[in-house]
């Protein structure tokens, strides 16, 4: 009978499958939307071929032969130069050229292999930290890691100390000179952010006004004027008065800065740890000391370590400041090789090359922050 | 008082009980603290003297007096305080104090609605504009403000045409290399009364939704206010205007030989500043949009649609007040942060205050104990005022506790 036969299915309408489905929820949901989706193509249609042209397409890649690892690619007979470069679109054999000046600025060239080094531990430090996690004395390790490495780095990059040629700091330049001022910034600062926080915190009165009195008055000024200060007054404020190192300079001020800023960053952990955690500290007759190092800061650090790496991120950018103050980093790498009559006025190649270097670090340091936050957040719902 | 309480305890104790009390110590620490930053200030302020002297730099206030002597590039500073190389050091503070507010000002007006459009998009439901936006706040928050500025300042300069080629549009707005030309608005008397009138049809536009929202209260009568608020504030100026007979005009710029003389130049410095950190910030103030709306609990938006309330109506009235909460003050804590970022104008010379008084001044007097110190006050006090501001928002937002 017709009651049992089977009835075939019908096709789901075409508008409601697949792309078209995809298509009519996300981009075409009403006029407006339809409207909108229109306008930013077309926003996409003006912008993203003329960049990919001028980057890509119509770029000049002539750098001659390559020696990349041992092999020899050749992109042409020999390298473009300032005038057979063209002006319509990128000149990146300009950057090639230069390529050393903005890594390693004016270090000399015979030398470059202890930045390099440097570099290679710093990569060889992570993995350490990483592969150690599940080792029992993993803290020593650590900890000694930490106060050798600083050490190490500094030897190997100022030399001096009769074992390799002292190469003085106002060679220091490119994106080496940046990594230095953010990483000493860091690792200076945070000790000092982590007592101020404390010292806010305090029930004693006098070093709870002046912890929020510093920390204060340095958040409200612009880094500027703090760089400004510690390279125009901080020499006059020193018994000699003479001119000291300008990158030693440049590094108090934005230890002093950043500082600041790590403390409110800890004090926002301080803040979310329970009143209860104190009094059991005191209850079981730990010193203040005890408390705050066994109990108190390991927990309020680690609620704070996104915020802390968020910190950093604004510190690494603002690095870029120093070359204000005549420091020579890798942002004032370009304006100073668009200075060489060889190569003039090829600044637009340099701050795209240095946009691009720049943001592969500071987008990679916020998916780790954006990661971490994710794992704490998660920890602390359990 | 405490100190005393302190001193009759210490009679009755024994040396050992003294050292482990507690009031003891924490009196001990506190004097200590106090000893060594006066300490630290006398060495540092004998040394600062000393070395003063030994250099031969002058001392005090003095040198606000003396003649300027240098160029500052034309901009609204130099038009209000009518700056020559012939005024004084002071003059030179308050051109750079006017062009930083400006830049602080107009950033903070194009910052705020570039940022709460991107803020909204990043959430929108249509696919391409989410991702535009998530492109846009990842691409430009990666980047340090500096390079940015170095940037647009850098295709600012390349792109347009040299002065001779101006862009013109209608011969009213001109735009080359050396900036975009306005006409420059020339007031006669009797123009202060319109803005006067422009001022109070605003009151009476408050005064107005007040009285509408109370009727609305009472009688649950709604009424549209937006035609009479418009007549206000637009028409009310405008009958002024006409009646004084139009004391207006405009001195428009004309393109001469080589260049365009008259009318109103904004500097490429000013344009590039402007834009770098209006699109900078604007990416953290599109995250505190973005987080204030989904801090926004979903039952609201569904007990908004429960009891009838249009789309419209359910953003205006149920869902933008609770997340204006939440990212109202992250915003602010943005304007400070782009008020203080205005002084890296320093590298690209724009006349603001870090560039001109703290560099050009510095550079030429060396007093920088004094020229530092007033260009922090001036910081401090935009910031204590932004402060003040924070806190007086988030009183009035606080939510009501019984």
């Amino acid at each position: 009978m017709a009651v049992n036969e089977l009835q075939s299915t019908r096709k789901p309408p075409i508008f409601q499958i697949g792309a078209i489905l995809w298509l009519r929820t996300n981009l075409f949901s009403s006029w407006v939307n339809g409207l909108l989706t229109l306008a930013s193509l077309y926003l996409l249609y003006i912008s993203i071929p003329p960049l990919l042209d001028w980057m890509v397409l119509s770029a000049n890649f002539n750098f001659g032969t390559v020696n990349i690892l041992g092999f020899e690619i050749k992109f042409s007979e020999v390298m473009a130069d300032n005038q057979n470069c063209g002006r319509e679109a990128a000149c990146w054999p300009y950057i090639y050229e230069k390529l050393y000046m903005y890594i390693y600025g004016f270090y000399p060239r015979e030398e470059s292999w202890r930045p390099d080094t440097v570099y290679g531990l710093t990569a060889l430090l992570f993995v350490i930290v990483r592969l150690v996690r599940n080792y029992k004395y993993k803290n020593r390790v650590i900890l000694s890691l930490i106060v050798a490495y600083p050490i190490v780095s500094y030897i190997l990059l100022a030399g001096g100390f009769g074992l390799l040629p002292v190469v003085e700091t106002h060679r220091w330049g490119g994106l080496l000179l940046t990594l230095v001022i953010a990483s000493v910034g860091i690792i200076v600062s945070f000790p000092i952010g982590v007592v101020l926080a404390l010292g806010r915190r305090s029930n004693l009165r006098v070093i709870k006004l002046f912890s929020t009195l510093f920390i204060e008055f340095i958040r409200a000024v612009p880094l500027i004027t703090i760089l400004f200060m510690a390279s125009f007054v901080l020499p006059l404020f020193l018994e000699s008065g003479n001119n000291f190192d300008k990158l030693l300079r440049a590094l108090i001020g934005i230890a002093l800065f950043q500082a600041a800023y790590f403390a409110e960053v800890v004090r926002g952990g301080l803040q979310a740890i329970p009143k209860g955690q104190y009094e059991a500290a005191d209850a079981i007759g730990l010193s203040y000391l005890q408390k705050n190092a066994l109990i108190i800061l390991p927990q309020a650090l680690k609620i704070s370590i996104p915020n802390i790496v968020g910190s950093s991120i604004s510190l690494f950018k603002d690095t870029t400041l120093v070359l204000i103050i005549g420091l020579m980093d890798m942002l004032a790498m370009v304006n100073m090789t668009s200075q060489d009559p060889y190569w003039l006025g090829r600044e637009t190649e340099g701050y795209v090359f240095v946009t691009m270097v720049m943001w592969v670090i500071l987008y990679s340091m916020s998916r780790y922050s954006r990661k971490l936050e994710i794992r704490f957040n998660t920890e602390n719902k359990n | 008082m405490k100190q005393q309480n302190i001193l009759s305890q210490v009679k009755s104790l024994t040396f050992r009980e003294i050292l482990y009390n507690n009031e003891v110590r924490a009196f001990f620490f506190q004097v200590a603290t106090l000893l060594l930053i006066f300490g630290l200030f006398y060495t540092i302020i004998g040394n600062l003297f000393d070395n003063i002297e030994a250099r031969g730099i002058h001392t005090g206030f003095s040198f606000l007096k003396n003649r300027a002597g240098f160029d500052i590039l034309p901009f609204l500073g130099n038009y209000l305080q009518d700056y020559t190389p012939e005024s004084s050091n002071l003059t030179v503070f308050y051109v750079g104090l006017i062009n930083t507010l400006v830049v602080a000002f107009i950033g903070i007006i194009i910052t705020t609605f570039l940022g709460l459009f991107i803020g909204i998009a990043r959430l929108s439901n249509n696919y391409l504009i989410a991702k535009l936006a998530g492109g846009y706040i990842e691409l430009f928050r990666n980047v340090p403000v500096l390079l940015q500025i170095f940037f647009w300042y850098n295709i600012f300069i390349n792109i347009f045409p040299h002065p001779k080629k101006s862009l013109s549009f209608f011969d009213v707005v001109f735009l080359n290399q050396r900036g975009l030309y306005l006409p420059k608005p020339i007031l006669e008397n009797g123009f202060l009364l319109v803005i006067i009138a422009f001022v109070v049809g605003i009151i009476l536009t408050v005064f107005m939704k007040r009285y509408f929202n109370k009727k609305h209260d009472k009688t649950g009568v709604h009424t549209r206010t937006l035609g009479y608020s418009t007549l206000l504030i637009l028409g009310l100026p405008a009958v002024f205007f006409l009646l004084l007979g139009s004391p207006l005009h405009f001195d428009f710029a004309v393109l001469g030989k080589f260049n365009l003389n008259g009318g109103m130049q904004i500097v490429p410095e000013f344009i590039a500043l402007t834009f770098a950190l209006s699109v900078y910030t604007a990416t953290y103030i599109a995250e505190a949009i973005r987080s204030g709306i989904e801090a926004v609990d979903k039952g609201q938006k569904e007990a908004a649609a429960a009891i009838g309330l249009t789309q419209t109506q359910s953003l205006k009235l149920i869902v933008m007040p609770q997340a204006l909460r939440v990212a109202i003050p992250p915003t602010i804590n943005q304007y400070l942060n782009l008020t203080k970022n205005s002084s890296l104008a320093t590298a690209i010379g724009y006349p603001e205050l870090m560039s001109s008084f703290g560099g050009t001044v510095l550079n030429q007097v060396g007093q920088a104990v004094e020229i530092l110190g007033m260009a922090m006050l001036v910081y401090l006090v935009i910031s204590l005022c932004i402060s003040l501001l924070l806190n007086f928002v988030n009183k009035r937002m606080a939510i009501p506790e019984r």
